[in-house]
Order: structure tokens, then C-alpha cells, then sequence
């Protein structure tokens, strides 16, 4: 074919608008012009609402096109889908796993579905296995595999027709960062071995770093696109580290650098702060900080594009951290070393399966305690009975004096809790979620409309109060949840995977929320698979296997990973570094 | 106390938004039980209305003459054929062109005139039994109308033993006058059920439990809130039905409406707690969507809504005494077409009430249980 020496998508000038029901219409894709060449990585990246889903769904042609001439592989997408998915392979962001049949029947399902002759799939199916490393796993049934597992046999039932393009949209999302590592080393062996093309959309940026090609995509508009170095290089000589003011944590010093008008960016890094300035030459910063220059990433290009692209009109305003109340109990009073969680040698088991296995931890007011660790290392279990859920087979748990799961009710009044999937009642209003959630919690009169209306003001939620709840985009779902989980004012918010599939700045925004409410004295429990969110943590503990491997402030457990190789590792490094070398180690598991 | 009737309040609120804020629920819950009464009104009836039937009459006398034409002037029966050879009568019925086949005996009038027996042949499709033993009870009429005419016309003594029929409540014994009431049973049952079962499952898939287990509502007040609106609903849908009883096929009401709704309410407690049993025990929608079908599919069979409890083995008929729709169909039918009031019911109501105590203590049981 001729086009086979030329870029396998090419796309030029195009748009795609959608009509809400309420009679909107929103420019999902305007004016959008890019290509893939053949046997590359490309990326797109951007804020939710960009158009990066609308775009894989345009070049999988599972979608008209209102405007502009897009061939895949040589074919006019729009005059011949059929033609274009007959050689693609594409896995959408919920890949349609069937959760009762066996990973083995998952892939046959998937052969036959696409007619994959018997002889290709001999072929085929050993190497996906040795590729996915699911062969041990052929016979267990989809739905009890974990997130990266899933991910996982969602590739390879996408691969199993061996495709001339791949498209990925957001494969990673929920994923904890050994499955996420394994899934790219599969990605990158793909591209590299056998030339595949692949074009993905992620949330992740240091992903995007990996790429050939990223496409920064902001509002159905390209922002910047080319090789990651480029965009980098935006931020060079303008990012720097600085040690936060004596006696404030990192993250409580955020807010006083993000004040200043020139500094675009400003997030948490090993117990020092980062920031990305603009141009301007640096007025004495707050408390005259020491500016450290530091090597520019490609996240902080990236933070670069979207504040010019806000400035220039238009846009969502930079979340800034609201002006709140002043403090109630400063940074070092007694008060706030009072533990308000406590966990002793808490055990759950399933049958014979111990999923939390003797894990003690505190908290203490006002703390933001992080829980980080691989899928199925007993987060969500240890979560869920931190929560009262879930029962304990032993030890002991206290929550705000209580243990949730035989005390009163009335208990439960203390805590707010955020689940993995932003769980709001999708048939009901914004409003009326609100409603229920707030008299749920013995709101009334008076006092239920001004919690409300805070709500309602605080998550910016007023202009989506009558939209339903299944329809909300996904930032406004995630505030959605934060704010009927806070509408009770509770002591101590539980928050499951917040930021799951949250793009940088929807995180941001979150984190400046968060910080706050722990100013005011609420202690927050956290389960994230962002690294470097856990640097916005007080404490994190990192549990694997049901047990605790590490626990400590941010840049201690950073310290954890150093090795001669890597004296300066990254948060994600040095969780890697822990999970391994406690598997590698002479089973501990009986030490305990 | 307040504090506990607020939240159920605010759930009940919001599952019954939730209900009608979707238009596809909505009107599944307000036309369903309309279109059933409808449809099992003019579909679902037993009555024989021009039934083809042939006549072989191998007389041809004026008497046989006179039979044949009272059998026509029935209304019940159709006449489609005058056969004249024996051989034909098979094809008919083997066909379904005929459900009866008539033949009457050459000497029919000269041993009805000589005072001597004189049998007419019935021959019935026996494929569907049901149609054809009413079919014959027709017949049955139909001859001894005839013989009592013939009785009185040549001056003999009629028989000494005459049945006189008043069928009270329901004079023509129109099949529609029982299945209607009975209906309002049935379709609130499966809704109430259904109702209940499906909105915990949901909000299990869709993963709102536990959002509402974290809040501080108690297993017993979450219970409530999901029951009360599925109650609600049904009586909304008996109130449906029984306006189509009664406006559309004019089935007059002859009892009270407290007294019936009295015994509704009765009804859907036991309805609502084997709903809630079945999202206990049901992991996702669809679980719970079957299991609520197999359960209907026996409680609407052994309730006497088409077959009557008393020709059924004696064991089922002991079944029957846990079913709250069989109590349900008897109260309906009693206020509706007899006009029972309370205290004729009782009969009716203290098993209910058994039943639906036991449906919910072991609902909330399950519920409690559940939550581990």
C-alpha cells in the first residue's frame, strides 16, 4: 500500500461537536490537526474534557467526523470504518472483559469475535501469554483478577488479531505502578520489536515523557504538539526547588508560593517544594525562600502550556486554594497529636486468605495519612473497615473514638467517605444528590440549605446543580462526591482512589482542597496510585500482601529507594524499590 | 427518633425520584398493570363464545330438527357443518375446525315419541381439556332445556328433581369478573417485589451501599426507605387496575375501599419483604431480576388466579398456605365482588400478616448479615 511508508493517521483540520440534551453544544474537537508515523508512540495528554477520548473514538471511526479528512492506515475513516477497524485494535477506557468467563475464555471470545483463524492463534496466543505473563492465571475467571491483571488481558484480547494499530485509551488509569510498569514495558516492546504503531491517551504525564510524539489537547484544541523534549524545554530555566519555611510541611507552604502571581506551578517534592515560574525576574520570595534551580519535566512544560492557554481567554481560572478561614489550631498544638485513627494488629481473612495481616497504624488530627501499595495488597480491604464496611477477623480499631462497625449509627456522623467510583446516584440531580446526602446526614432546616449552599459554592457546582449525576463530566463527579461527603462537616474524610483518572490540574485542585481541610483540623485518609500525590502526604505507609513494609513522612520513605544508581529517586522509585525487595526477601511473612 | 424519620423520609424521597425522574421506569410502573387488565381482560377468558361445532343429524326429524336449532340459538355454539357420513366427523376435530361434533341417532324421534331412550353423541376435541368439558356442560344444558320443552309440549311430568343455577356476585359467571380483581393481586405483587429487590441491587452494582452504609443509617431505617416507596408504587398500580376494573370493563365494586386497601397494604408488607429477602441474597440486578421471577412464576400458579386451590394434590394445596398472593386474590375477590367487610376477612388477613412478618424479620435478618 502506498500510504504504509507515510503516517498511519493522519488527521487535518478536525471537529466534532456534541449537543447536550439540555440543548448545549460543546466543541469537543475543534480545528485539530496531527499525525502518527508508522512505528511510533504518540501520545495525547490534556485536562479531562480535552477531546482525547473523542479523538481515539474519531480514528477508531467508531464516530462521525463534522469537519475535516482523517485516513487511518490509508483509509478515509469516514467513508469506510469498517474497512479501518477490520485492522485496528482498540481498548477503550472500560475494556469489555467478561468478568464470568476464564481469562482463556476471555481471549478465545475475543478470536472468535474477530475470526482469528485456529493457526494464528497458536501463534499468537503463547506469545501473548509469555508477553502478559497471565499463563499461570488461564483459568481464573476475569473478575477476580486485579486492575493490572485486567488491563492486562484487555491488551492482549486486543492484540489477539495482531493489528497494524493500536489504540489505548487511558490503559493505565487505576492501575498501581508495578502493573502500570509492566503494562509499558508490554508497550514499549510492541512499538520497539515489532513496529506497532500505538496511539494513547493518558492522565499520567511522566507516561507521556516516554512517548515519540505527545498531543497536548486542551479544550478540542492542540495546544503544543512534537517530541516530549519540546514541550520540557518550555520549563527550562524556570523550575526550581526551594525547602519550605521552618516549621510548615511542604504542602503547607504551597499555598503561600501559589499566591505570587508569577509562579505558575507549585507541588510537594521529597519534603521540598517545586515551582515553575513565568518569565519575570523572582521578587523576594515568602519568607525569602532559597530559589535552587532544578531540571525542568515534562509536567511542568505541560502546567506552562495550560496556564497560557488560560491566560489568553477562555478558560477554566487556575484553581487557586480558596481564601478560607483562618486556621483554627496552629501547626504544633498538642491537640493535634492526638491520634484519631488507631489500628492494632488488625487482621481480616476471606476463608484461608488473609488479606490484612497484623497491621498497626496511627493517625493523628488534623494528618494527612496516606496508604499506598500494589493492587490487592489490602488497601481497600484495611480501608473498608477502617470505614465499619467490613468486619475485622482481628486486633483492634478505633475511629474518632469509635469502632464504626459495632457502634452506634449515630458514630458514623464523624467521618466522610469518598469510594473508588465517586458513587452518587446517577438518576438524581446534582441538587438532589446533595439533598439526599445532606438529610442523610440530619441536616434540616436552615442549616441544611447553608451547608448546601457551600457545597454548591465551595466545588464550584452551581452551573451543573440540575444536570444528573450520571451525566457529569468527570471532574465535576469526583467534587460531586467531595462535597456530599463533606456537607456534615465530619472530623475525618476517607478517601478511596480520589484522583483516579483525574488529569494534573483536576489534582492539583484537589490537593489545595485537601490541604485546607486539614488546616481546619480534619484528618484525611488517602489510597492513591499517583505517586507523587503521596507527596502531598504528612505520613504514608506502604502495604503489600496484607502487611505494612514501610511507614514515614514522604522523604523518608523516598530515602528508602536511594541505591548508587539512583541517588535521587522518585517517590515511584522507591515504592518499587520496597514492594521488590520485601518479595525478594526471605518470607518475612512468618517473622510477623 | 426524629432523627431516624427524617433520614427514612429523605430515602423514601429519593427512591421514589429516582423512579419517576426516569422516564422509562415511569411509565413501565403507571401503563403496565393498565395493559395487563386490559389484555388479560379480552385475551384471558374461559367463556365459550360461538364455539364451531358440526352436526350429524342421520334423523332429520323435526325433533332432532328442534335440537339442533336450540343448540344454535345458544349464542355459545356455531354451527360450520351438516355432515351425512360418519367419516367426516374425524377430520373436523383432527383439523380444529370443529371443537364438538353433534350425531344423533336415526330413531331419535321415534324412541323420544315411544318413551324410550334416545342418545345424542357428543364427541369433544379432548386436546384442550378445559374448553371441552365447558363445551359439554353446554351440551349438557342445552338437552336439558330440550327434554324439558318436550316434556311440557306432549304433556308428560317433568322429572322430579330440577336444578334452578343463581350464580350470586357474578350472574353470567363472566371469566373477567374474576381475573380482574385477581389481577390487581398478581400485577402489584410482581411490581412491589421487584421494586424492592432491584433498587438495593442496584445501588449495590453501582456501588451507593456502601455510600449509604458509611451515612447514619441504621440496617432497620434503610429498610424502610427502600420499602415504603415500593409499597407506595403498588398501591398506586392497584389503584390503576382497579380503575380499569371498574370504568373500562365495568365490573361493579361492591365492597368497601378502606377494607381493600386495608388488605392491600397487608399484602405488600409480605410482598416488599420477599423483595428485600431477594436483595439480600442477590449480588447484582440481574440476580436479583431472576430470582424475583422464580419465585413469582409458583406463587401466581398455586394462588387459584386460573386453577382452582381445590383440585389441586393435597400437598400443594398445604404450599398454597404460604402463599400471601393466594390470601391476596381471595380478600380482593371478596371485597370486590361480595363486599366482605373486615371481620368477614379474617380468615384472610391473619395469615398475611404472618407471612409478611416472617418475610421481613427474615429480611432484616439477611440484611444485617449481608453487611459483614
Amino acid at each position: 500500500m502506498a500510504a504504509a511508508a507515510g503516517p498511519v493517521i493522519r488527521g487535518r483540520g478536525l471537529g466534532k461537536t456534541f449537543h447536550r440534551k439540555t440543548g448545549e453544544t460543546v466543541q469537543a474537537l475543534d480545528e485539530v490537526s496531527f499525525e502518527v508515523a508508522a512505528g511510533s508512540l504518540t501520545a495525547l495528554v490534556g485536562p479531562d474534557g480535552g477531546g482525547k477520548t473523542t479523538l481515539i473514538r474519531l480514528v477508531a471511526g467508531l464516530m462521525g467526523l463534522d469537519r475535516g479528512e482523517l485516513t487511518v492506515l490509508g483509509v478515509d475513516v469516514g467513508a469506510d470504518p469498517q474497512a479501518v477497524q477490520d485492522r485496528i485494535g482498540y481498548m477503550p477506557q472500560k475494556f469489555g472483559l467478561y468478568e464470568d468467563l476464564t481469562v482463556q475464555e476471555n481471549l478465545d471470545l475475543y478470536a472468535d469475535l474477530h475470526g482469528v483463524p485456529a493457526a494464528d492463534r497458536r501463534r499468537q496466543y503463547p506469545q501473548l501469554m509469555e508477553m502478559t505473563a497471565l499463563e499461570p492465571f488461564t483459568r481464573r475467571l476475569a473478575g477476580q483478577l486485579s486492575g493490572g491483571m485486567k488491563q492486562k488481558l484487555g491488551l492482549a484480547c486486543t492484540l489477539v488479531r495482531a493489528p497494524a494499530l493500536l489504540l489505548l485509551d487511558e490503559p493505565t488509569v487505576g492501575v498501581d505502578p508495578l502493573s502500570r510498569r509492566e503494562l509499558w514495558d508490554i508497550i514499549d516492546a510492541l512499538v520497539r520489536d515489532q513496529g506497532l504503531p500505538v496511539l494513547l491517551s493518558t492522565a499520567y504525564l511522566d507516561e507521556a515523557e516516554r512517548c515519540e510524539h505527545v498531543v497536548v489537547l486542551r479544550q478540542g484544541k492542540v495546544l503544543a504538539q512534537g517530541p516530549p523534549a519540546q514541550v520540557r524545554a518550555l520549563a527550562a530555566g524556570r523550575t526550581f526547588l526551594t525547602t519550605p519555611p521552618a516549621g510548615q510541611s511542604a504542602r503547607e507552604a504551597l499555598a503561600g508560593f501559589l499566591d505570587d502571581p508569577a509562579v505558575i506551578d507549585a507541588s510537594p517534592d521529597g519534603g521540598r517544594i517545586r515551582i515553575v515560574r513565568d518569565g519575570s525576574p523572582a521578587p523576594p520570595s515568602p519568607g525569602a525562600a532559597v530559589l535552587e534551580p532544578a531540571t525542568a519535566r515534562f509536567e511542568d512544560g505541560f502546567m506552562m502550556l495550560l496556564q497560557a492557554a488560560a491566560q489568553r481567554g477562555g478558560g477554566v481560572p487556575t484553581p487557586a486554594a480558596e481564601p478560607s478561614p483562618p486556621p483554627p489550631a496552629a501547626t504544633a498544638s498538642p491537640e493535634r497529636r492526638e491520634p484519631v485513627v488507631e489500628v492494632r494488629d488488625l487482621v481480616r481473612r476471606f476463608g484461608a486468605f488473609v488479606a490484612v495481616d497484623q497491621i498497626s497504624f496511627d493517625v493523628r488530627r488534623g494528618e494527612i495519612f496516606g496508604l499506598l501499595g500494589p493492587n490487592g495488597a489490602g488497601k481497600t480491604t484495611t480501608f473498608r473497615m477502617l470505614c465499619g464496611l467490613l468486619s475485622a477477623s482481628g486486633g483492634t480499631l478505633r475511629v474518632a473514638g469509635a469502632d464504626l462497625r459495632r457502634g452506634a449509627a449515630s458514630a458514623r456522623q464523624k467521618i466522610g467517605y469518598v469510594a473508588q467510583k465517586f458513587s452518587l446516584y446517577g438518576q438524581l440531580s446534582v441538587e438532589e444528590n446533595l439533598d439526599f446526602f445532606a438529610s442523610a446526614y440530619g441536616l434540616h432546616g436552615e442549616r441544611r440549605r447553608e451547608r448546601i449552599a457551600w457545597a454548591m459554592t465551595q466545588f464550584e457546582l452551581g452551573p451543573v446543580a440540575h444536570q444528573l449525576g450520571g451525566q457529569l463530566a468527570g471532574g465535576y463527579t469526583q467534587r460531586l462526591a467531595m462535597a456530599a461527603a463533606l456537607l456534615h462537616q465530619p472530623q475525618i474524610l476517607f478517601l478511596d482512589e480520589a484522583t483516579s483518572g483525574a488529569d494534573p490540574l483536576a489534582r492539583r485542585e484537589f490537593w489545595g482542597r485537601i490541604t485546607d481541610l486539614a488546616r481546619q483540623g480534619v484528618t484525611i485518609i488517602v489510597t492513591t496510585h499517583f505517586m507523587a500525590e503521596a507527596e502531598y502526604c504528612d505520613r504514608i505507609a506502604i502495604l503489600d500482601s496484607g502487611r505494612v513494609l514501610a511507614e514515614g513522612a514522604p522523604a523518608e520513605i523516598r530515602a528508602l529507594g536511594r541505591t548508587a544508581a539512583n541517588p535521587e529517586p522518585t517517590m515511584e522509585d522507591a515504592f518499587i524499590a520496597v514492594i521488590e525487595q520485601a518479595r525478594a526477601g526471605p518470607a518475612p511473612r512468618q517473622a510477623a | 427518633m426524629l432523627a431516624s424519620l427524617r433520614r427514612i423520609l429523605a430515602l423514601i424521597r429519593k427512591e421514589i425520584l429516582a423512579v419517576l425522574k426516569d422516564p422509562r421506569t415511569r411509565n413501565m410502573m403507571m401503563i403496565q398493570p393498565v395493559l395487563q387488565c386490559v389484555l388479560f381482560g379480552y385475551a384471558a377468558t374461559l367463556d365459550l363464545n360461538n364455539a364451531p361445532y358440526a352436526a350429524f343429524d342421520r334423523d332429520r326429524s323435526a325433533a332432532s330438527s328442534a335440537l339442533l336449532a336450540k343448540l344454535d340459538g345458544s349464542g355459545v355454539f356455531h354451527r360450520i357443518a351438516n355432515l351425512t357420513r360418519a367419516a367426516d366427523m374425524a377430520p373436523l376435530i383432527d383439523t380444529r375446525r370443529a371443537l364438538i361434533v353433534v350425531q344423533i341417532d336415526p330413531n331419535f324421534q321415534r324412541n323420544l315419541s315411544a318413551g324410550r331412550d334416545a342418545p345424542v353423541q357428543v364427541i369433544a376435541d379432548g386436546r384442550n381439556s378445559n374448553t371441552a368439558g365447558s363445551a359439554l356442560g353446554y351440551v349438557g344444558a342445552v338437552v336439558d332445556s330440550f327434554n324439558s320443552d318436550w316434556r311440557r309440549d306432549h304433556g308428560l311430568p317433568q322429572p322430579p328433581v330440577k336444578v334452578v343455577p343463581r350464580a350470586w356476585y357474578n350472574a353470567n359467571l363472566e371469566t373477567r369478573w374474576n381475573l380482574i380483581p385477581a389481577l390487581v393481586g398478581t400485577i402489584t405483587m410482581m411490581s412491589t417485589m421487584m421494586l424492592a429487590a432491584l433498587s438495593v441491587a442496584r445501588e449495590r452494582e453501582e456501588g451507593t451501599f456502601d455510600q449509604l452504609l458509611v451515612t447514619p443509617f441504621t440496617p432497620v431505617e434503610i429498610m424502610a426507605g427502600k420499602a415504603i416507596p415500593a409499597m407506595l408504587i403498588g398501591v398506586v398500580q392497584a389503584t390503576n387496575a382497579l380503575l380499569v376494573a371498574q370504568l373500562w370493563f365495568r365490573i361493579p365494586f361492591a365492597g368497601s375501599y378502606v377494607t381493600l386497601y386495608v388488605g392491600l397494604i397487608l399484602f405488600l408488607l409480605a410482598a416488599v419483604g420477599l423483595g428485600l429477602f431477594v436483595s439480600s441474597i442477590a449480588a447484582t440486578m440481574q440476580q436479583a431480576m431472576l430470582y424475583a421471577f422464580v419465585l413469582m412464576m409458583p406463587f401466581s400458579l398455586l394462588s387459584g388466579l386460573t386453577t382452582p386451590i381445590s383440585s389441586m394434590p393435597p400437598l400443594i394445596q398445604d404450599f398454597t398456605l404460604i402463599n400471601p398472593l393466594r390470601y391476596a386474590i381471595d380478600l380482593v375477590h371478596r371485597v370486590y365482588l361480595e363486599g366482605a367487610g373486615l371481620d368477614r376477612l379474617i380468615p384472610d388477613l391473619w395469615p398475611m400478616a404472618i407471612i409478611a412478618a416472617a418475610n421481613l424479620t427474615a429480611a432484616a435478618w439477611m440484611f444485617r448479615n449481608r453487611l459483614e
